[in-house]
């Protein structure tokens, strides 16, 4: 094991053990309180609302997953061409609006709670997913095209068996950088009442708790880099996969 | 047979090929060849409709390319380009069983087929069939390439300048053996080059192209005796033309009987060699044997008189 898979995996141990039995971690927040307020979030269980905060960004990115891909897919095929622009920019529109002006204009339609924050990070994750899986479709080798289309294959079986597969370990790059971006900009869905870590967060804002907001900040931040290193490596071992580089050299 | 008709491609306003009329026999190897640009490629690739003709029509064994789908029609044929086109994520196996997997073979005959075709290409099935491509040589790659092409047995196999990338001693052994392979099987195959030189040595008839018009179409030795235009002339060169023309035939073509002096040459050279050895060791005739066994001489007369214009 090399030394930096040794630190991540601590780092995780230590916050599973956090998130478990945060009690036994009083001490280490106590100096941060003032006035005996309690040193560690007392408002629900840590561990409730950090998996609550992992799901609606795991929902969020998969639907953004879903449809980013398969926006690229009829995008790239010879009926879809004429859609290629006009796409790009509905992408970038969700990508320059502000998350907060989404959560603001959803609210009214769709209530206070999990939705409209649902909402805002699917569409911030469109971008970035839609822009690699273009990118991967698009630029599969000629010759590989070439070849793939003279030994007959129809148009499904050269997306199935040529097009995603090469294009698969960036379209998870995409994937890699839309679910850090959601995991943190979800901390803002507990202003419209998203169960997420924001809470925490504006708990110790509220009443001066500066161990509340260190808490909430540390799990979203330590949750954020443990998730953009596993997807990495995943990135890195279907690059493998695909042939993009030597078994030698990785 | 290939019969290509009036085969016209347009694109806007300009047209890369031009009219183009040839048939190619059963089990015949035709070359076509020409500067970049002169439209080879969209020619080739107009036989298996990965180009569709603006005009014109080719037939195969007398059958309209046109009456099935494209891509039925590509999976009859064999298809190898430059740069090979190996799928990077598939091993080697895989590569090669693409076409009988799209025909739908059973799993145990393209694992036959697929070992079949790396022995036949000097590539040992248990060292090679699991690798992926980013594992092989460029000359590897290229082996199996071509392999992957005749994989489901085609009849015909069209071949896009596939020795372009290879350095000249892989690229020759690859071109011999493409010959010893097209002789076992009996493909019929068209070939793209702008190598005139590959071209009379893969060729048994040579269509030379030019702007998108097919200049002349003939056996290497007419190309060679009676060049229909100035340009087909340039391509030949004109410093060349006796050494190519030598080129075309074996020693065993012309040995006679008779003792010489020196070193023995082997029959299946060809006369070009044999001319070479005269002139570097000064000799006026060499011992010619088969097998190891003398079976005669070839003189420096007779190649230079079979260098000469055919009349
Ligand atoms: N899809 C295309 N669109 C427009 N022009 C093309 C296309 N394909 C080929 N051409 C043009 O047709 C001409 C012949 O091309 P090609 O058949 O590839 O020539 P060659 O193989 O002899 O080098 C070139 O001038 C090329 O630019
Ligand atoms: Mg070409």
């Amino acid at each position: 094991m090399t030394p930096g898979a040794i630190v991540r995996l601590a780092i995780l141990i230590l916050l599973l053990a956090f998130l478990l039995a945060p009690q036994s971690f009083a001490p280490v927040f106590a100096p941060l309180t003032r006035f005996g307020a309690p040193p560690i979030y007392n408002q629900g269980s840590l561990l409730d609302i950090t998996l609550s905060h992992l799901w609606i960004t795991f929902l969020a990115t998969l639907a953004s997953t879903i449809v980013a891909v398969g926006l690229s897919i009829l995008v790239t095929r010879p009926f879809g061409k004429e859609f290629l622009s006009l796409s790009r920019s509905l992408a970038n529109v969700g990508q320059t609006f502000p998350p907060v002006a989404v959560l603001a204009l959803a609210v009214p339609v769709l209530g206070f709670g999990t939705e409209p924050t649902l909402i805002a990070l699917f569409l911030y994750g469109l971008l970035p997913i839609f822009e690699n899986a273009l990118t991967g479709l698009t630029n599969v080798p000629r010759d590989v095209d070439e070849a793939a289309r003279g030994m007959g294959m129809t148009g499904w079986q050269r997306l199935v068996g040529v097009e995603l597969p090469l294009a698969l370990p960036v379209i998870l790059s995409g994937i890699r950088v839309a679910a850090v971006i959601s995991l943190a900009t979800a901390t803002i869905g507990s202003t419209v009442a998203a169960r997420t870590l924001g809470e925490v967060i504006i708990a110790g804002l509220t009443t001066s708790n500066t161990a509340f907001v260190l808490q909430g900040g540390l799990i979203v931040g330590i949750l954020a880099v443990l998730l953009s290193d596993a997807l990495s490596a995943l990135e890195r071992l279907l690059a493998r996969r695909a042939g993009l580089t030597r078994r030698a050299e990785a | 047979m290939i019969e290509i008709d009036g085969l016209t491609k347009t694109y806007e306003a300009t047209t890369v090929v031009d009219h183009v009329s040839l048939t190619i026999e059963k089990g015949e190897i035709c070359v076509i060849v020409g500067t970049s640009g002169s439209g080879k490629t969209t020619l080739m690739r107009m036989i298996n409709r990965l180009v569709e003709p603006t005009a014109g029509t080719v037939r195969i064994d007398g059958r309209d390319t046109r009456d099935r789908p494209a891509h039925q029609l590509r999976r009859q044929i064999g298809y190898a380009i430059q740069g090979h086109g190996l799928f990077p994520h598939r091993t080697v196996g895989q590569n090669i069983g693409t076409v009988p997997r799209l025909l739908g073979w059973e799993k145990p005959r393209i694992a036959a087929r697929v070992d079949e075709l790396l022995s036949l290409f000097q590539l040992d099935p248990a060292l090679y069939r699991d690798r992926l491509p980013s594992e092989l040589s460029g000359g590897q790659q290229q082996r199996v390439g071509v392999a992957r092409a005749l994989a489901a047995e085609p009849d015909i196999l069209l071949m896009d300048e596939p020795f372009g990338a290879l350095d000249p001693i892989i690229r020759s052994k690859a071109q011999d053996d493409l010959l010893a392979i097209q002789k076992r099987f009996g493909t019929t195959i068209v070939l793209v080059t702008h190598d005139m030189e590959e071209a009379i040595t893969l060729g048994s008839k040579i269509a030379v192209m030019d702007k998108g018009k097919l200049l002349q179409y003939a056996t290497p030795a007419e190309i060679i005796a009676r060049p229909a235009t100035d340009f087909v002339n340039q391509l030949i060169g004109t410093g060349d033309r006796p050494f190519r023309l030598l080129s075309l035939e074996t020693v065993l073509d012309h040995v006679e009987p008779g003792e010489a002096a020196g070193d023995a040459i082997d029959a299946s050279l060809s006369l070009r060699d044999a001319y070479a050895e005269c002139l570097w060791s000064g000799r006026d005739a060499i011992p010619v044997e088969e097998a190891g066994q003398r079976i005669g001489r070839v003189t420096l007369s007779r190649l230079t008189a079979l260098a000469a214009r055919p009349q």
